[in-house]
């Protein structure tokens, strides 16, 4: 088999194609490969999990097509990439059709409210939250005092990223938050453990910052 | 904080971008791609397009440009005019876009919108609202279609609530009596249908200067702005528009 060097998990959910155009972008010499088989994907260096729509509906889709254990294997072994819903499936459970996770990691997946929902100026804050907001990395300090994620490199604390999303996810070990923002409370918007790191927005559509950051994921080494 | 949204529009037509006065006399604004990438340069936060093309035979144009596009601007695009069944919807997010607009269709046929949103997310359907303020109707503003020529006798501010209930993930409001005029936003219309919605509005239609833009955030309760002409004809650019808006107390993306 040829070798792939990122994969992008395609379990026939929205639109990959924004995803791989950008990666194609800061990667040229790279093989990059939006896939549905899953020797592929276990043949692949690095993994991109993509997502958009109803929580439910993707994980269903993703079984349907045999992929769960693929794609669970590649999220605890090789460098993973998860963006939205490819995020959302790495925990225990949603409120988005009170539906399981993938349970990777416990947590949950919670719905913004929207009732009451108010900006610090009292205008009323719409779902889904939809746009650019500001993203402040968090840089654990049990391996180095200072150092940020390499996913963070080159990547201003505060650069604002592209979201469209009604739910966010609440680990229950809060030492895997990596990035937040706020609306108007803060959630969590970016987790990382060992080789895997997983964004709520979108850094196919996030202009430079978007760019820096799937630039950083394909030349990182975990 | 979020930011408020500043979304240049381009209106297509045979491949050309172009811009007309309530809907008519067209005038040639150049190249889809080139500008695509300039506004992307000046900081644009979304762009949309309109494919206004009016012959069938020409309608492959505007996957083709979404394509170009989308391997070069790194932002989210939205596209619309024509959009008649899902099938549609599929083929531009399979050239590209990130979000589909759906305007007359969605007035012939509501489920289409809902069949839309559950196959391929909310988040990627805007429904698009093109309103005129009425004297013969027991509400303000009525929902007219085909380009604006034909009434519906929908009120606009509930068929707005409508189409968010089937699953539209944001609502492009757009006043046939302020397109092309460079009189402002119709903001009271765009209040009305804002504080309808649990989802996102973009107002469109009369943007003549920047304190257009500040109105229509703050006095319409836009969560996005749109405008054409002020960015094609180089009057003012994307940045100086942000800045201004800034300078106005909106939060924006610099």
């Amino acid at each position: 088999m040829k070798k792939i060097d990122i994969a992008v998990v395609d379990y026939g959910m929205g639109n990959l194609r924004s995803v791989s155009k950008a990666l194609e972008h800061v990667a040229p010499q790279k093989t990059i490969l939006v896939t549905n088989n899953p020797a592929e994907i276990a043949n692949a260096e690095r993994i991109v999990f993509p997502g958009q729509g109803a929580m439910p509906d993707c994980i269903r889709e993703l079984d349907a097509r045999g992929l769960r254990q693929v794609v669970l294997s590649a999220a605890k072994n090789k460098p993973f990439l998860g963006i939205c819903i490819g995020l959302q499936m790495l925990f225990e459970h949603s409120e988005e059709g009170d539906s399981a996770g993938l349970g990777l990691f416990k947590g949950n997946v919670k719905r913004f409210t929207a009732v009451d929902m108010k900006s610090s100026s009292g205008e009323k804050l719409k779902v889904p939250h939809m746009g650019w907001n500001q993203v402040y990395q968090i840089h654990h300090n049990e391996t180095s005092a200072t150092k940020p994620h390499a996913l963070w490199q080159g990547i201003e604390d505060g650069a604002r990223f592209y979201y469209v999303h009604s739910y966010y996810v609440k680990p229950d070990d809060e030492q895997m938050t990596a990035g937040f923002s706020e609306y108007p409370n803060r959630f969590t918007s970016a987790i990382a453990k060992d080789n895997l790191f997983a964004v709520q927005f979108h850094p196919e559509k996030s202009a430079s910052a978007g760019l820096q950051m799937l630039s950083n994921f394909v030349n990182w080494t975990p | 904080m979020l930011a408020k949204r500043i979304i240049p529009c381009l209106d297509v037509t045979d491949g050309r971008v172009v811009k007309g006065i309530n809907f008519l006399e067209l005038r040639d604004a150049g190249d889809p791609v080139e500008i695509a990438k300039r506004y992307d340069d000046q900081g644009a936060d979304e762009l949309t397009f309109l494919d206004i093309t009016a012959s069938s035979d020409n309608r492959g144009l505007i996957l083709h440009i979404i394509e170009q596009v989308a391997s070069q601007v790194f932002i989210p695009l939205t596209v619309g005019g024509g959009v008649r069944e899902v099938e549609d919807v599929r083929r531009l997010l399979n050239a590209g876009a990130d979000k589909v607009s759906i305007n007359t269709t969605a007035v012939l046929n509501p489920q289409m919108v809902a069949d839309a949103a559950s196959r391929f997310g909310s988040q990627c359907i805007v429904v698009a609202i093109d309103a005129k303020k009425v004297d013969n109707q027991p509400f303000e503003w009525e929902v007219f279609t085909h380009g604006g020529r034909k009434a519906t006798g929908l009120d606009a501010v509930k068929w707005a609530a409508y189409m968010a209930s089937l699953g539209a993930g944001e609502l492009l409001v757009t006043s046939m009596d302020r397109d092309g005029t460079k009189i402002g936003f119709n903001n009271p219309l765009n209040r009305a249908i804002s504080d309808a919605v649990e989802v996102p509005i973009i107002a469109s239609g009369g943007v003549g200067n920047l304190q257009h833009l500040v109105d229509g955030v703050k006095i319409g309760g836009a969560d996005a702005v749109l405008a054409a002409s002020i960015f094609h004809y180089g009057e003012y650019t994307v940045k100086q528009a942000k800045a201004y808006m800034a300078q106005h107390g909106i939060e924006v993306r610099l």
